[in-house]
Protein backbone atom coordinates (compact mmCIF):
# COMPACT_ATOMS: atom_id res chain seq x y z
CA UNK A 1 0.00 0.00 0.00
CA UNK A 2 2.68 2.67 1.15
CA UNK A 3 4.65 1.35 -1.73
CA UNK A 4 2.18 2.08 -4.20
CA UNK A 5 1.41 5.55 -2.51
CA UNK A 6 4.95 6.19 -3.38
CA UNK A 7 4.70 5.21 -7.00
CA UNK A 8 1.90 7.59 -7.42
CA UNK A 9 2.46 10.05 -5.52
CA UNK A 10 6.00 10.75 -4.74
CA UNK A 11 6.22 14.30 -5.29
CA UNK A 12 3.36 15.39 -2.96
CA UNK A 13 4.30 16.50 0.19
CA UNK A 14 1.06 16.64 2.45
CA UNK A 15 2.13 19.27 5.02
CA UNK A 16 2.74 22.13 2.13
CA UNK A 17 -0.59 20.38 0.55
CA UNK A 18 -2.25 21.59 3.74
CA UNK A 19 -0.98 25.11 4.33
CA UNK A 20 -1.47 25.99 0.34
CA UNK A 21 -5.75 24.67 1.27
CA UNK A 22 -5.22 27.01 4.56
CA UNK A 23 -4.11 29.88 2.39
CA UNK A 24 -6.76 29.09 -0.53
CA UNK A 25 -9.51 29.57 2.85
CA UNK A 26 -8.09 32.47 3.75
CA UNK A 27 -7.61 34.45 0.64
CA UNK A 28 -11.49 33.60 -0.38
CA UNK A 29 -12.67 34.00 2.75
CA UNK A 30 -11.08 37.18 3.49
CA UNK A 31 -11.76 38.24 -0.18
CA UNK A 32 -15.45 37.59 -0.26
CA UNK A 33 -15.62 39.46 3.15
CA UNK A 34 -14.48 42.32 1.66
CA UNK A 35 -16.23 42.11 -1.84
CA UNK A 36 -19.86 41.96 0.10
CA UNK A 37 -18.64 44.88 2.24
CA UNK A 38 -18.23 46.63 -0.59
CA UNK A 39 -20.55 45.07 -3.20
CA UNK A 40 -23.63 45.16 -1.14
CA UNK A 41 -23.85 48.81 -0.49
CA UNK A 42 -22.55 49.67 -4.68
CA UNK A 43 -25.29 47.32 -5.23
CA UNK A 44 -28.37 49.16 -3.53
CA UNK A 45 -27.11 52.26 -4.65
CA UNK A 46 -27.01 50.51 -8.27
CA UNK A 47 -30.55 49.58 -7.89
CA UNK A 48 -31.38 52.99 -6.36
CA UNK A 49 -30.21 54.81 -9.04
CA UNK A 50 -31.31 52.95 -11.59
CA UNK A 51 -34.73 53.97 -14.41
CA UNK A 52 -38.05 54.22 -12.37
CA UNK A 53 -36.65 53.47 -8.88
CA UNK A 54 -36.92 54.92 -6.21
CA UNK A 55 -33.85 57.77 -6.06
CA UNK A 56 -33.44 57.33 -9.95
CA UNK A 57 -30.01 59.83 -10.91
CA UNK A 58 -29.21 59.03 -14.15
CA UNK A 59 -25.81 60.80 -13.80
CA UNK A 60 -24.71 58.93 -10.84
CA UNK A 61 -26.15 55.93 -12.03
CA UNK A 62 -23.83 56.03 -15.15
CA UNK A 63 -20.62 56.61 -13.63
CA UNK A 64 -20.98 53.47 -10.65
CA UNK A 65 -21.99 51.61 -14.10
CA UNK A 66 -19.39 52.31 -15.85
CA UNK A 67 -16.82 51.65 -12.70
CA UNK A 68 -18.17 48.01 -12.04
CA UNK A 69 -18.33 47.36 -15.68
CA UNK A 70 -13.99 48.34 -16.36
CA UNK A 71 -13.79 46.32 -13.75
CA UNK A 72 -15.54 43.45 -14.64
CA UNK A 73 -14.82 43.73 -18.37
CA UNK A 74 -10.53 43.26 -17.61
CA UNK A 75 -9.86 39.53 -17.40
CA UNK A 76 -8.91 38.79 -13.95
CA UNK A 77 -5.24 38.00 -14.91
CA UNK A 78 -4.56 41.38 -16.10
CA UNK A 79 -6.42 42.64 -13.03
CA UNK A 80 -3.74 40.77 -10.80
CA UNK A 81 -1.09 43.02 -12.36
CA UNK A 82 -2.83 45.94 -13.33
CA UNK A 83 -3.47 46.49 -9.62
CA UNK A 84 0.23 45.66 -8.48
CA UNK A 85 1.49 49.28 -7.52
CA UNK A 86 -2.07 49.81 -5.85
CA UNK A 87 -1.39 46.98 -3.66
CA UNK A 88 1.80 47.57 -2.79
CA UNK A 89 0.98 51.20 -1.78
CA UNK A 90 -2.36 49.23 0.17
CA UNK A 91 -0.48 46.72 1.79
CA UNK A 92 3.34 47.54 1.58
CA UNK A 93 3.33 44.40 -0.52
CA UNK A 94 1.64 42.53 -3.76
CA UNK A 95 3.31 38.80 -2.64
CA UNK A 96 1.59 36.63 -0.88
CA UNK A 97 -1.81 35.54 0.61
CA UNK A 98 -2.25 39.08 1.88
CA UNK A 99 -0.97 40.57 -1.50
CA UNK A 100 -3.65 38.46 -3.40
CA UNK A 101 -6.61 39.62 -1.30
CA UNK A 102 -6.90 43.32 -2.95
CA UNK A 103 -6.83 42.40 -6.64
CA UNK A 104 -9.30 39.34 -5.39
CA UNK A 105 -11.45 42.30 -4.07
CA UNK A 106 -11.23 44.59 -7.32
CA UNK A 107 -12.61 41.67 -8.93
CA UNK A 108 -15.10 40.18 -6.54
CA UNK A 109 -16.76 43.37 -5.12
CA UNK A 110 -18.35 44.19 -8.77
CA UNK A 111 -19.40 41.09 -9.66
CA UNK A 112 -21.41 41.03 -6.49
CA UNK A 113 -22.81 44.18 -6.48
CA UNK A 114 -24.37 43.69 -9.96
CA UNK A 115 -25.70 40.34 -8.39
CA UNK A 116 -26.73 42.33 -5.27
CA UNK A 117 -29.12 45.06 -8.29
CA UNK A 118 -30.55 42.43 -9.89
CA UNK A 119 -31.94 39.72 -6.92
CA UNK A 120 -33.32 43.39 -5.80
CA UNK A 121 -34.70 44.22 -9.42
CA UNK A 122 -36.98 40.66 -9.26
CA UNK A 123 -38.64 42.11 -5.96
CA UNK A 124 -42.15 42.67 -6.90
CA UNK A 125 -42.81 46.39 -7.19
CA UNK A 126 -46.15 46.05 -5.61
CA UNK A 127 -44.54 45.51 -2.17
CA UNK A 128 -42.30 48.36 -2.57
CA UNK A 129 -45.53 50.27 -3.20
CA UNK A 130 -47.43 48.57 -0.52
CA UNK A 131 -44.53 50.16 1.85
CA UNK A 132 -44.54 53.29 0.85
CA UNK A 133 -47.97 53.44 1.31
CA UNK A 134 -47.38 53.10 5.01
CA UNK A 135 -45.42 55.95 4.97
CA UNK A 136 -41.83 54.15 4.83
CA UNK A 137 -39.04 56.58 3.85
CA UNK A 138 -36.44 55.52 1.81
CA UNK A 139 -33.88 54.17 4.94
CA UNK A 140 -36.96 52.01 5.51
CA UNK A 141 -37.86 50.93 2.59
CA UNK A 142 -34.33 49.67 2.11
CA UNK A 143 -33.87 47.64 5.25
CA UNK A 144 -37.72 47.18 6.22
CA UNK A 145 -38.54 45.34 2.71
CA UNK A 146 -36.45 45.15 0.01
CA UNK A 147 -33.25 43.74 1.37
CA UNK A 148 -35.43 40.99 3.36
CA UNK A 149 -37.20 40.35 0.61
CA UNK A 150 -34.15 39.95 -1.86
CA UNK A 151 -32.46 37.81 1.36
CA UNK A 152 -32.47 34.26 -0.63
CA UNK A 153 -31.25 35.86 -4.00
CA UNK A 154 -28.18 37.85 -2.33
CA UNK A 155 -27.16 34.67 -0.41
CA UNK A 156 -27.13 33.07 -3.90
CA UNK A 157 -25.08 35.88 -5.07
CA UNK A 158 -22.80 35.53 -2.36
CA UNK A 159 -22.18 31.66 -3.32
CA UNK A 160 -21.55 32.46 -6.67
CA UNK A 161 -18.99 35.41 -5.59
CA UNK A 162 -17.71 33.10 -3.89
CA UNK A 163 -16.56 30.38 -6.03
CA UNK A 164 -15.84 33.09 -8.25
CA UNK A 165 -13.36 33.99 -5.96
CA UNK A 166 -11.94 30.03 -5.12
CA UNK A 167 -10.91 30.40 -8.83
CA UNK A 168 -9.53 33.65 -8.73
CA UNK A 169 -7.31 32.91 -5.93
CA UNK A 170 -6.09 30.18 -7.60
CA UNK A 171 -4.99 32.20 -10.38
CA UNK A 172 -3.20 34.74 -7.97
CA UNK A 173 -0.81 31.99 -8.02
CA UNK A 174 0.86 33.26 -11.06
CA UNK A 175 2.08 36.31 -9.45
CA UNK A 176 3.50 34.67 -6.47
CA UNK A 177 -0.15 34.78 -4.88
CA UNK A 178 -0.17 31.94 -2.61
CA UNK A 179 -2.60 28.85 -1.80
CA UNK A 180 -3.37 25.89 -3.96
CA UNK A 181 -2.82 27.05 -7.66
CA UNK A 182 0.57 28.55 -6.78
CA UNK A 183 1.33 25.82 -6.00
CA UNK A 184 -0.23 23.87 -8.69
CA UNK A 185 1.37 26.36 -11.17
CA UNK A 186 4.70 25.96 -9.28
CA UNK A 187 5.16 22.13 -9.03
CA UNK A 188 2.34 20.62 -10.95
CA UNK A 189 2.80 22.63 -13.92
CA UNK A 190 6.70 23.96 -14.23
CA UNK A 191 8.04 20.53 -12.50
CA UNK A 192 5.72 18.30 -14.81
CA UNK A 193 5.03 16.78 -11.03
CA UNK A 194 1.36 15.65 -12.23
CA UNK A 195 0.68 14.14 -8.81
CA UNK A 196 0.39 17.66 -7.52
CA UNK A 197 -2.12 18.62 -10.25
CA UNK A 198 -4.46 16.41 -9.95
CA UNK A 199 -4.23 16.61 -5.84
CA UNK A 200 -4.63 20.44 -6.03
CA UNK A 201 -7.54 19.99 -8.66
CA UNK A 202 -9.64 17.76 -6.82
CA UNK A 203 -9.17 19.69 -3.39
CA UNK A 204 -10.51 23.04 -5.92
CA UNK A 205 -13.19 20.94 -6.84
CA UNK A 206 -14.34 19.92 -2.73
CA UNK A 207 -14.00 23.55 -2.30
CA UNK A 208 -16.36 24.48 -4.80
CA UNK A 209 -18.78 21.60 -4.22
CA UNK A 210 -18.85 22.35 -0.23
CA UNK A 211 -19.68 25.78 -0.92
CA UNK A 212 -22.42 25.38 -3.27
CA UNK A 213 -23.99 22.72 -1.18
CA UNK A 214 -23.57 25.20 2.03
CA UNK A 215 -24.98 28.07 -0.55
CA UNK A 216 -28.09 26.08 -1.64
CA UNK A 217 -28.84 24.89 2.06
CA UNK A 218 -29.09 28.56 3.08
CA UNK A 219 -31.08 29.87 0.63
CA UNK A 220 -33.38 27.38 0.93
CA UNK A 221 -33.67 28.16 4.60
CA UNK A 222 -34.48 31.79 3.61
CA UNK A 223 -36.73 31.22 0.84
CA UNK A 224 -40.60 32.11 2.05
CA UNK A 225 -42.11 31.86 -1.84
CA UNK B 1 -64.09 64.25 3.47
CA UNK B 2 -61.56 64.11 0.42
CA UNK B 3 -62.51 67.05 -2.18
CA UNK B 4 -60.70 66.63 -5.58
CA UNK B 5 -60.53 70.51 -6.79
CA UNK B 6 -59.66 70.31 -11.14
CA UNK B 7 -57.48 67.29 -10.09
CA UNK B 8 -55.38 66.41 -12.96
CA UNK B 9 -52.30 64.13 -13.77
CA UNK B 10 -50.42 63.86 -16.66
CA UNK B 11 -47.26 61.40 -17.54
CA UNK B 12 -44.32 62.78 -19.89
CA UNK B 13 -43.67 60.29 -22.53
CA UNK B 14 -40.74 61.05 -24.99
CA UNK B 15 -41.16 65.31 -24.42
CA UNK B 16 -44.98 64.91 -24.76
CA UNK B 17 -47.76 64.59 -21.59
CA UNK B 18 -49.73 62.15 -22.47
CA UNK B 19 -52.94 62.80 -19.76
CA UNK B 20 -54.19 59.92 -17.62
CA UNK B 21 -56.95 62.09 -15.83
CA UNK B 22 -58.47 65.12 -17.01
CA UNK B 23 -59.20 68.33 -14.97
CA UNK B 24 -61.47 66.39 -12.67
CA UNK B 25 -63.54 67.82 -9.73
CA UNK B 26 -65.34 65.73 -7.00
CA UNK B 27 -66.56 65.04 -3.45
CA UNK B 28 -66.08 61.82 -1.27
CA UNK B 29 -67.88 62.01 1.88
CA UNK B 30 -66.68 61.17 5.01
CA UNK B 31 -67.67 57.36 6.02
CA UNK B 32 -69.44 56.52 2.27
CA UNK B 33 -68.13 53.31 1.04
CA UNK B 34 -67.01 55.11 -2.67
CA UNK B 35 -66.77 53.08 -5.67
CA UNK B 36 -64.83 53.90 -9.04
CA UNK B 37 -65.43 51.69 -12.30
CA UNK B 38 -64.03 51.52 -15.12
CA UNK B 39 -62.05 49.12 -17.64
CA UNK B 40 -58.27 48.76 -17.70
CA UNK B 41 -56.54 52.05 -18.64
CA UNK B 42 -59.49 54.45 -17.80
CA UNK B 43 -57.36 56.21 -15.27
CA UNK B 44 -58.76 54.75 -12.29
CA UNK B 45 -55.86 53.33 -10.73
CA UNK B 46 -54.04 56.89 -11.16
CA UNK B 47 -57.52 58.18 -9.84
CA UNK B 48 -56.86 56.20 -6.09
CA UNK B 49 -53.65 56.65 -6.08
CA UNK B 50 -53.55 60.40 -5.99
CA UNK B 51 -55.44 60.15 -2.81
CA UNK B 52 -52.43 58.85 -1.33
CA UNK B 53 -49.63 60.60 -3.65
CA UNK B 54 -48.53 57.37 -4.79
CA UNK B 55 -48.83 59.55 -7.94
CA UNK B 56 -48.35 63.00 -7.52
CA UNK B 57 -50.91 65.18 -9.41
CA UNK B 58 -49.54 67.25 -12.18
CA UNK B 59 -52.97 69.84 -11.43
CA UNK B 60 -55.22 71.10 -9.32
CA UNK B 61 -55.88 70.46 -4.95
CA UNK B 62 -56.39 67.42 -3.55
CA UNK B 63 -58.25 68.49 0.11
CA UNK B 64 -58.67 65.86 3.06
CA UNK B 65 -60.37 67.08 5.51
CA UNK B 66 -60.05 70.59 4.30
CA UNK B 67 -56.03 70.15 3.80
CA UNK B 68 -54.48 70.05 0.67
CA UNK B 69 -52.19 67.19 0.85
CA UNK B 70 -50.65 68.17 -2.95
CA UNK B 71 -48.24 70.62 -0.81
CA UNK B 72 -47.41 68.41 2.32
CA UNK B 73 -43.24 68.02 2.58
CA UNK B 74 -42.40 64.88 1.92
CA UNK B 75 -42.38 64.51 6.53
CA UNK B 76 -46.08 65.44 6.17
CA UNK B 77 -46.94 63.22 3.51
CA UNK B 78 -45.25 60.25 5.31
CA UNK B 79 -47.31 61.35 8.52
CA UNK B 80 -50.19 61.49 6.58
CA UNK B 81 -50.20 57.97 4.58
CA UNK B 82 -50.25 55.75 7.76
CA UNK B 83 -53.70 57.79 7.98
CA UNK B 84 -54.87 56.03 4.96
CA UNK B 85 -54.50 52.16 4.40
CA UNK B 86 -54.25 50.36 1.27
CA UNK B 87 -55.03 47.30 -0.43
CA UNK B 88 -54.31 45.64 -3.39
CA UNK B 89 -55.26 43.50 -6.03
CA UNK B 90 -51.64 40.95 -5.94
CA UNK B 91 -52.04 41.50 -1.78
CA UNK B 92 -48.54 42.77 -1.71
CA UNK B 93 -47.84 41.11 1.41
CA UNK B 94 -43.84 40.87 2.34
CA UNK B 95 -43.02 36.98 1.67
CA UNK B 96 -39.76 37.27 3.80
CA UNK B 97 -42.16 38.62 6.92
CA UNK B 98 -44.71 36.34 8.98
CA UNK B 99 -48.21 37.29 8.88
CA UNK B 100 -48.57 38.46 12.31
CA UNK B 101 -45.17 40.13 11.22
CA UNK B 102 -46.82 41.97 8.31
CA UNK B 103 -49.52 43.24 9.91
CA UNK B 104 -46.97 44.99 12.55
CA UNK B 105 -44.98 46.50 9.57
CA UNK B 106 -47.07 49.61 9.66
CA UNK B 107 -47.29 50.13 13.13
CA UNK B 108 -43.26 49.71 13.31
CA UNK B 109 -42.54 51.49 10.21
CA UNK B 110 -44.57 54.77 12.29
CA UNK B 111 -41.85 54.46 15.14
CA UNK B 112 -44.93 55.62 17.29
CA UNK B 113 -46.37 52.26 19.20
CA UNK B 114 -44.60 50.24 22.07
CA UNK B 115 -44.24 46.44 21.69
CA UNK B 116 -46.64 46.07 23.55
CA UNK B 117 -49.28 47.95 21.84
CA UNK B 118 -48.46 46.14 18.76
CA UNK B 119 -49.19 43.04 19.64
CA UNK B 120 -52.35 43.56 21.22
CA UNK B 121 -53.02 45.54 18.04
CA UNK B 122 -51.89 42.85 16.07
CA UNK B 123 -53.75 39.86 17.87
CA UNK B 124 -56.81 42.68 18.14
CA UNK B 125 -56.85 42.40 14.11
CA UNK B 126 -55.90 38.98 13.47
CA UNK B 127 -59.14 38.23 15.55
CA UNK B 128 -61.12 40.35 13.30
CA UNK B 129 -60.31 39.15 10.19
CA UNK B 130 -60.56 35.86 11.56
CA UNK B 131 -56.99 34.68 10.87
CA UNK B 132 -55.75 33.91 14.59
CA UNK B 133 -54.83 30.29 13.92
CA UNK B 134 -52.37 31.50 11.36
CA UNK B 135 -50.31 34.26 13.09
CA UNK B 136 -46.96 32.37 12.08
CA UNK B 137 -47.23 31.54 8.53
CA UNK B 138 -45.81 32.31 5.74
CA UNK B 139 -47.68 34.59 3.19
CA UNK B 140 -47.01 31.79 0.70
CA UNK B 141 -48.68 29.18 3.36
CA UNK B 142 -51.93 30.87 2.63
CA UNK B 143 -55.03 31.12 0.28
CA UNK B 144 -55.93 34.42 -1.84
CA UNK B 145 -58.43 35.21 0.09
CA UNK B 146 -56.57 34.80 3.59
CA UNK B 147 -53.84 36.82 1.57
CA UNK B 148 -56.22 39.31 1.32
CA UNK B 149 -57.51 39.49 4.94
CA UNK B 150 -53.54 39.88 6.21
CA UNK B 151 -53.63 42.57 3.70
CA UNK B 152 -56.98 44.22 5.20
CA UNK B 153 -55.33 43.79 8.97
CA UNK B 154 -52.23 45.38 7.84
CA UNK B 155 -53.85 48.17 6.16
CA UNK B 156 -56.02 49.38 9.82
CA UNK B 157 -53.37 48.39 11.67
CA UNK B 158 -52.37 52.49 12.46
CA UNK B 159 -56.13 52.94 13.01
CA UNK B 160 -56.32 54.83 9.28
CA UNK B 161 -59.76 56.81 8.11
CA UNK B 162 -59.21 56.50 5.09
CA UNK B 163 -58.88 52.87 3.23
CA UNK B 164 -58.06 52.68 -0.81
CA UNK B 165 -58.77 49.20 -2.91
CA UNK B 166 -56.74 48.86 -5.35
CA UNK B 167 -58.91 46.54 -7.09
CA UNK B 168 -58.79 44.44 -4.05
CA UNK B 169 -60.87 41.31 -5.08
CA UNK B 170 -60.22 41.05 -8.83
CA UNK B 171 -57.84 38.02 -8.25
CA UNK B 172 -59.93 36.05 -6.00
CA UNK B 173 -62.87 33.49 -6.91
CA UNK B 174 -66.51 34.62 -6.19
CA UNK B 175 -66.91 33.03 -3.00
CA UNK B 176 -63.68 34.94 -1.62
CA UNK B 177 -64.67 37.97 -3.07
CA UNK B 178 -67.84 37.73 -1.85
CA UNK B 179 -66.69 37.27 2.44
CA UNK B 180 -63.97 40.01 1.15
CA UNK B 181 -66.45 42.45 0.43
CA UNK B 182 -68.54 41.48 2.87
CA UNK B 183 -65.40 42.19 5.66
CA UNK B 184 -65.22 45.52 3.96
CA UNK B 185 -68.55 46.61 4.43
CA UNK B 186 -68.54 45.42 7.99
CA UNK B 187 -65.47 47.68 8.61
CA UNK B 188 -67.22 50.60 6.87
CA UNK B 189 -70.21 49.86 9.07
CA UNK B 190 -67.83 49.31 12.54
CA UNK B 191 -65.51 51.93 12.22
CA UNK B 192 -67.32 54.67 10.03
CA UNK B 193 -63.86 54.24 7.78
CA UNK B 194 -64.25 56.01 4.21
CA UNK B 195 -63.56 53.46 1.32
CA UNK B 196 -62.67 54.62 -1.92
CA UNK B 197 -62.88 51.08 -4.03
CA UNK B 198 -62.01 51.00 -7.63
CA UNK B 199 -62.74 47.87 -9.78
CA UNK B 200 -63.94 46.87 -13.08
CA UNK B 201 -66.69 44.88 -12.17
CA UNK B 202 -70.22 46.36 -11.81
CA UNK B 203 -71.31 43.87 -9.42
CA UNK B 204 -68.84 44.83 -6.84
CA UNK B 205 -70.15 48.46 -6.82
CA UNK B 206 -73.61 46.92 -6.09
CA UNK B 207 -72.75 45.17 -3.34
CA UNK B 208 -70.86 46.97 -1.24
CA UNK B 209 -70.82 50.98 -2.28
CA UNK B 210 -72.67 54.05 -1.62
CA UNK B 211 -71.71 56.10 -4.34
CA UNK B 212 -70.03 55.24 -7.63
CA UNK B 213 -68.13 57.20 -10.31
CA UNK B 214 -67.87 55.76 -13.85
CA UNK B 215 -64.34 56.11 -15.72
CA UNK B 216 -63.58 56.67 -19.28
CA UNK B 217 -60.92 57.32 -20.56
CA UNK B 218 -59.43 59.70 -18.16
CA UNK B 219 -62.46 61.26 -17.57
CA UNK B 220 -65.45 60.72 -14.93
CA UNK B 221 -68.24 60.48 -17.11
CA UNK B 222 -71.00 59.70 -14.72
CA UNK B 223 -71.11 59.99 -10.79
CA UNK B 224 -74.42 59.50 -7.87
CA UNK B 225 -75.74 57.05 -5.62
CA UNK B 226 -75.16 53.30 -7.08
CA UNK B 227 -78.98 52.61 -7.32
CA UNK B 228 -79.54 55.80 -9.79
CA UNK B 229 -76.48 54.90 -11.93
CA UNK B 230 -77.28 51.10 -11.55
CA UNK B 231 -80.69 51.16 -12.59
CA UNK B 232 -80.76 54.40 -14.81
CA UNK B 233 -77.14 54.31 -16.32
CA UNK B 234 -77.12 57.13 -18.73
CA UNK B 235 -73.60 57.12 -20.28
CA UNK B 236 -72.61 54.73 -22.77
CA UNK B 237 -69.84 53.42 -21.09
CA UNK B 238 -71.82 52.61 -17.81
CA UNK B 239 -74.69 50.83 -19.68
CA UNK B 240 -71.67 48.49 -20.87
CA UNK B 241 -70.60 47.93 -17.62
CA UNK B 242 -74.53 47.26 -15.63
CA UNK B 243 -75.63 45.01 -18.90
CA UNK B 244 -72.38 43.01 -18.57
CA UNK B 245 -72.64 42.51 -14.85
CA UNK B 246 -76.14 41.34 -15.47
CA UNK B 247 -75.01 38.66 -18.33
CA UNK B 248 -77.37 40.21 -20.60
CA UNK B 249 -76.34 39.43 -24.25
CA UNK B 250 -77.89 42.71 -26.02
CA UNK B 251 -78.19 41.38 -29.70
CA UNK B 252 -80.38 38.49 -27.96
CA UNK B 253 -82.42 41.07 -26.24
CA UNK B 254 -82.96 43.38 -29.13
CA UNK B 255 -84.19 39.70 -30.95
CA UNK B 256 -86.68 39.87 -28.09
CA UNK B 257 -87.78 42.56 -28.19
CA UNK B 258 -88.67 42.74 -31.92
CA UNK B 259 -90.59 39.46 -31.83
CA UNK B 260 -92.59 41.06 -28.81
CA UNK B 261 -95.86 42.55 -29.37
CA UNK B 262 -97.29 45.66 -28.23
CA UNK B 263 -95.62 48.58 -26.05
CA UNK B 264 -93.05 47.86 -24.27
CA UNK B 265 -91.98 49.50 -20.64
CA UNK B 266 -89.07 48.83 -18.11
CA UNK B 267 -90.55 48.88 -14.83
CA UNK B 268 -87.79 49.67 -11.71
CA UNK B 269 -89.23 48.65 -8.39
CA UNK B 270 -87.23 49.83 -5.63
CA UNK B 271 -86.81 49.24 -1.88
CA UNK B 272 -90.32 48.40 -0.14
CA UNK B 273 -92.20 48.63 -3.54
CA UNK B 274 -90.34 45.29 -4.55
CA UNK B 275 -92.15 43.22 -2.90
CA UNK B 276 -95.53 44.57 -3.58
CA UNK B 277 -98.22 42.21 -5.58
CA UNK B 278 -98.58 44.87 -8.08
CA UNK B 279 -98.73 43.59 -11.81
CA UNK B 280 -101.30 41.69 -11.52
CA UNK B 281 -103.94 44.32 -9.78
CA UNK B 282 -102.31 46.80 -12.33
CA UNK B 283 -103.56 44.32 -15.47
CA UNK B 284 -107.08 43.33 -13.48
CA UNK B 285 -107.59 47.19 -12.77
CA UNK B 286 -106.61 48.75 -16.62
CA UNK B 287 -107.83 45.32 -18.56
CA UNK B 288 -104.16 44.94 -20.14
CA UNK B 289 -102.16 41.73 -20.60
CA UNK B 290 -98.54 41.62 -20.15
CA UNK B 291 -95.90 39.16 -20.61
CA UNK B 292 -92.24 39.48 -18.96
CA UNK B 293 -89.52 39.85 -21.33
CA UNK B 294 -86.80 39.91 -19.31
CA UNK B 295 -86.45 40.69 -15.35
CA UNK B 296 -83.87 40.49 -12.25
CA UNK B 297 -84.95 40.79 -8.66
CA UNK B 298 -81.36 41.35 -6.61
CA UNK B 299 -80.04 44.19 -4.07
CA UNK B 300 -78.01 46.73 -4.32
CA UNK B 301 -76.58 46.60 -0.94
CA UNK B 302 -78.93 46.55 1.59
CA UNK B 303 -81.98 47.86 -0.49
CA UNK B 304 -83.58 45.46 -2.77
CA UNK B 305 -84.47 46.27 -6.26
CA UNK B 306 -86.56 44.79 -9.33
CA UNK B 307 -85.93 45.60 -12.69
CA UNK B 308 -88.81 44.14 -15.35
CA UNK B 309 -89.14 44.68 -18.91
CA UNK B 310 -92.52 43.60 -20.45
CA UNK B 311 -94.95 43.88 -23.65
CA UNK B 312 -98.28 44.98 -22.98
CA UNK B 313 -101.57 44.41 -24.93
CA UNK B 314 -104.68 45.70 -25.23
CA UNK B 315 -106.78 46.94 -22.44
CA UNK B 316 -106.27 50.90 -21.28
CA UNK B 317 -102.72 51.61 -21.42
CA UNK B 318 -102.58 54.95 -19.34
CA UNK B 319 -104.29 53.58 -16.78
CA UNK B 320 -102.08 51.19 -16.31
CA UNK B 321 -98.58 53.19 -16.29
CA UNK B 322 -100.62 56.07 -14.09
CA UNK B 323 -100.99 53.03 -11.33
CA UNK B 324 -97.57 51.87 -11.65
CA UNK B 325 -96.10 55.03 -10.96
CA UNK B 326 -98.39 55.95 -8.31
CA UNK B 327 -96.77 52.36 -6.45
CA UNK B 328 -93.55 54.47 -6.76
CA UNK B 329 -92.36 52.40 -9.95
CA UNK B 330 -89.87 54.10 -11.74
CA UNK B 331 -91.78 53.12 -15.57
CA UNK B 332 -89.68 53.58 -18.78
CA UNK B 333 -90.77 53.63 -22.22
CA UNK B 334 -88.59 51.30 -23.95
CA UNK B 335 -90.97 50.94 -27.71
Amino acid sequence: MEALMETLMGNVDWAEIGWASWDTLVMVGMSLLFSVLIGLPVGVLLFLFGKRQLLEQPVAYAVLSFVVNVLRSVPFIILLIVMIPFTVMLIGTSLGVAGAIPPLVAGGAPFFARLVETSLREVDRGIIEATQAMGANVRQIIFGALLPEALPGIIAGITVTAITLVSYAAMSGVIGGGGLGDLAIRFGYQRFQTDVMVITVALLVIFVQLLQMAGDRLVLYFSRK
Amino acid sequence: MIVFDQVQKSYQVAGRAIPALHATSMTIETGEVFGIVGHSGAGKSTLVRLINMLEPATGGRILIDNEDITRYSAAELRAFRRKVGMIFQHFNLLSSKTVADNIAFPMKLAGIYSKTEIRERVEELLARVSLSDHANKYPSQLSGGQKQRVGIARALACRPTILLCDEATSALDPQTTQSVLKLLGDINKELGLTIVLITHEMDVVRRVCDRVAVMDAGRVVEMGPVSDVFLHPQHPTTRDFVFESENVDRDELQEDLQKANGRILRLTFKGESTYKPLLGSVARESGVDFSILSGRIDHIKDTPYGQLTLSLVGGDLDIAMQALEAADVHVEVVR
